[in-house]
């Protein structure tokens, strides 16, 4: 490994994605450097989900080369898997079982040699010890959604992909969720790749952010990098003038199907 | 260039295998959860064969008073309806575990895991196999209490008509669930149904004989039918038929490889078509 360079966690090259009629990645070329928080950013249909299942190997690409953690993730995924994880408001654990036990399975899933202390373990950290006998149904959404992330740090993943990682938190606990993931990403090194829609939150956590409309990734920097480039108070206001093509970039077409 | 340390230490070794037992039993753990967490749903599994036991053994007991054939071989209908339903529940118990996963969104966590297709189908079989047994093993008993017939008395045939029959049912379970996995929910129902499309040339009320010859020819590429015919060759002529055997045995060989390919092609267009994620009603 260079040592003057940091190392690369993720490598995507010339990546396009179509669905029937629908171009969702058009060419989409980036890298991740290891130990950095990114942010991706953009409207609906910007391509952020494609991406984001492309990376975890969820979605196959039309064209283009991955590379996650010096690996060809088209080839070779099941040797990274084991390292890396992912949460999702939008995709749900089992309801029927309980949070212990779903968190269980998954601990076996990725291979942990000790799986009771680590469940208990995050359980304390992540604050719902005393729900980890209910069914993961019956919880609420901001339960539902720190028993997930406990569950995308159950394997001390080095890449973390995080789609939304607070939504239906109270701005209490996404805050502390924040202040967790920081400390997490400080403490092991570890990647972490971030869609969301809170520009306070991208703004918070990444040093670097890559803005993403119609497929292509039309501005990258860090937060206040772009904030002062595009002359606005803040990222939302960034976002917005992106979003809604004032940036003087290529539109892409209407993406409202991409992820379909 | 690689950036992968060591093996985590927090890991196994075989977090990173291609083959790994212990995310198999972790697999069959989760259906294993479920079943226990829902007594509906280990009430039915033993309800409808012992409602079918019930019903035929009645049957049975009516014939035999009329018909020299059931008579002679008290027990046909009895064994029948049981092993019909080890080709059945072991399709569903391949496809209603698999329909778990896609009713709770829960794919996309799976397959971001190291959680191999391969594995899956193994898990799916697995419990698939400790469903028929939980189905099943009631119903034989109630035979013996209510009406004296013991499909046991089919000796060691019977478990190699067992596994022929569960083995076609995960075969058509396999491509149910790939059917499922593709064209979403809506195919739910065929997976209900779809066993029922190879029952009237399976033989199992009757012999494949009194189909039309070209059916016949049809029902030889069925591995039901030779397991059916077989067992009636025990039944009634007191006969063990190694040749039935041999070819149920081969051709759901076939039937295995067929189901698995299905599968890992409909996984395929799935992850082609980003399905993985877009699950659910």
């Amino acid at each position: 490994m260079n040592s003057t360079a940091r190392a690369l966690a993720i490598e995507v090259e010339g990546l396009f994605k179509s669905y029937e009629q629908v171009e969702a990645l058009r060419g989409l070329t980036f890298q991740i450097e290891a130990g950095a928080t990114t942010g991706l950013l953009g409207g609906n249909g910007a391509g952020k989900t494609t991406t984001i299942a492309i990376l975890l190997g969820l979605l196959l690409p039309s064209a283009g080369r991955v590379s996650v953690l010096g690996e060809d993730m088209l080839r070779h995924r099941h040797r990274v898997l084991p390292r890396m994880n992912f949460s999702s408001p939008y995709i749900d654990l089992p309801r029927r079982l309980t949070v212990a036990e779903n968190l269980r399975v998954y601990g076996h899933l990725y291979g942990l040699r000790k799986v009771e202390p680590r469940i208990r373990e995050l359980a304390v950290d992540l604050e719902f010890d005393e729900f980890l006998k209910r069914p993961f149904g019956s919880l609420s959404s901001g339960q539902k959604t720190r028993v997930a992330l406990a569950k995308s740090l159950l394997n001390h993943p080095e890449l973390l992909m995080l789609d939304e990682p607070t939504a239906s938190l109270d701005p209490d606990t996404a805050d502390w969720v924040r202040g967790y993931l920081q400390n997490y990403q400080q403490e092991t090194g570890a990647t972490i790749v971030l869609a969301s829609h809170n520009m306070a939150e991208v703004e918070r956590m990444c040093a670097d952010v890559l803005m993403l409309r119609g497929g292509i990734i039309v501005d990258r920097g860090a937060p206040q990098a772009l904030i002062d480039k595009y002359g606005r108070a803040n990222l939302e206001e960034v976002f917005l003038d992106i979003a809604r093509g004032r940036d003087g970039q290529e539109s892409g077409p209407d993406f409202k199907a991409a992820a379909q | 260039m690689s950036i992968l340390r060591e093996y985590p230490p927090h890991l196994r070794r075989s977090s990173f295998a291609a083959f790994s037992v212990g995310r198999i039993f972790a697999m069959v753990r989760r259906y294993v959860y479920l079943l226990r967490g829902s007594w509906p749903r280990i009430l039915e599994l033993a309800y409808w064969p012992t409602m079918q036991v019930v019903m035929f053994g009645f049957l049975t007991q009516f014939l035999a008073e009329t018909s020299n054939y059931y008579a002679q071989a008290f027990g046909v209908l009895l064994s029948a309806v049981l092993l019909w339903d080890i080709l059945f529940r072991g399709q569903l118990g391949v496809t209603m575990s698999f329909l778990e996963e896609m009713w709770s969104r829960n794919l996309g966590h799976l397959f971001v895991s190291p959680l191999r297709p391969h594995e899956m189908i193994v898990a799916l079989m697995t419990i698939s196999f400790f469903r028929t047994l939980i189905g099943i093993i009631p119903a034989t008993i109630l035979a013996v209490l209510f009406f004296g017939f013991s499909v046991y008395s089919l000796g060691f045939p019977l478990i190699g008509f067992f596994f022929n029959l569960i083995v076609m049912g995960w075969a058509i379970g396999l491509v149910m669930s790939g059917v499922v996995l593709r064209y979403g929910l809506g195919a739910e129902s065929l997976a209900w149904v779809a066993v029922f499309a190879v029952a009237p040339i399976s033989g199992i009320y009757y012999p494949i004989g009194v189909l039309p010859e070209w059916l016949q020819s049809v029902a030889f590429f069925i591995p039901a039918s030779h397991v059916f015919e077989g067992m009636r060759a025990i039944l009634v002529n007191g006969e063990y038929r190694a040749d039935l055997m041999i070819n149920a045995i081969l051709i759901n060989v076939v039937y295995l490889s067929i189901g698995s390919a299905a599968f890992f092609s409909f996984f395929r267009t799935a992850r082609n078509r980003g399905l993985l994620l877009n699950l659910g009603e």
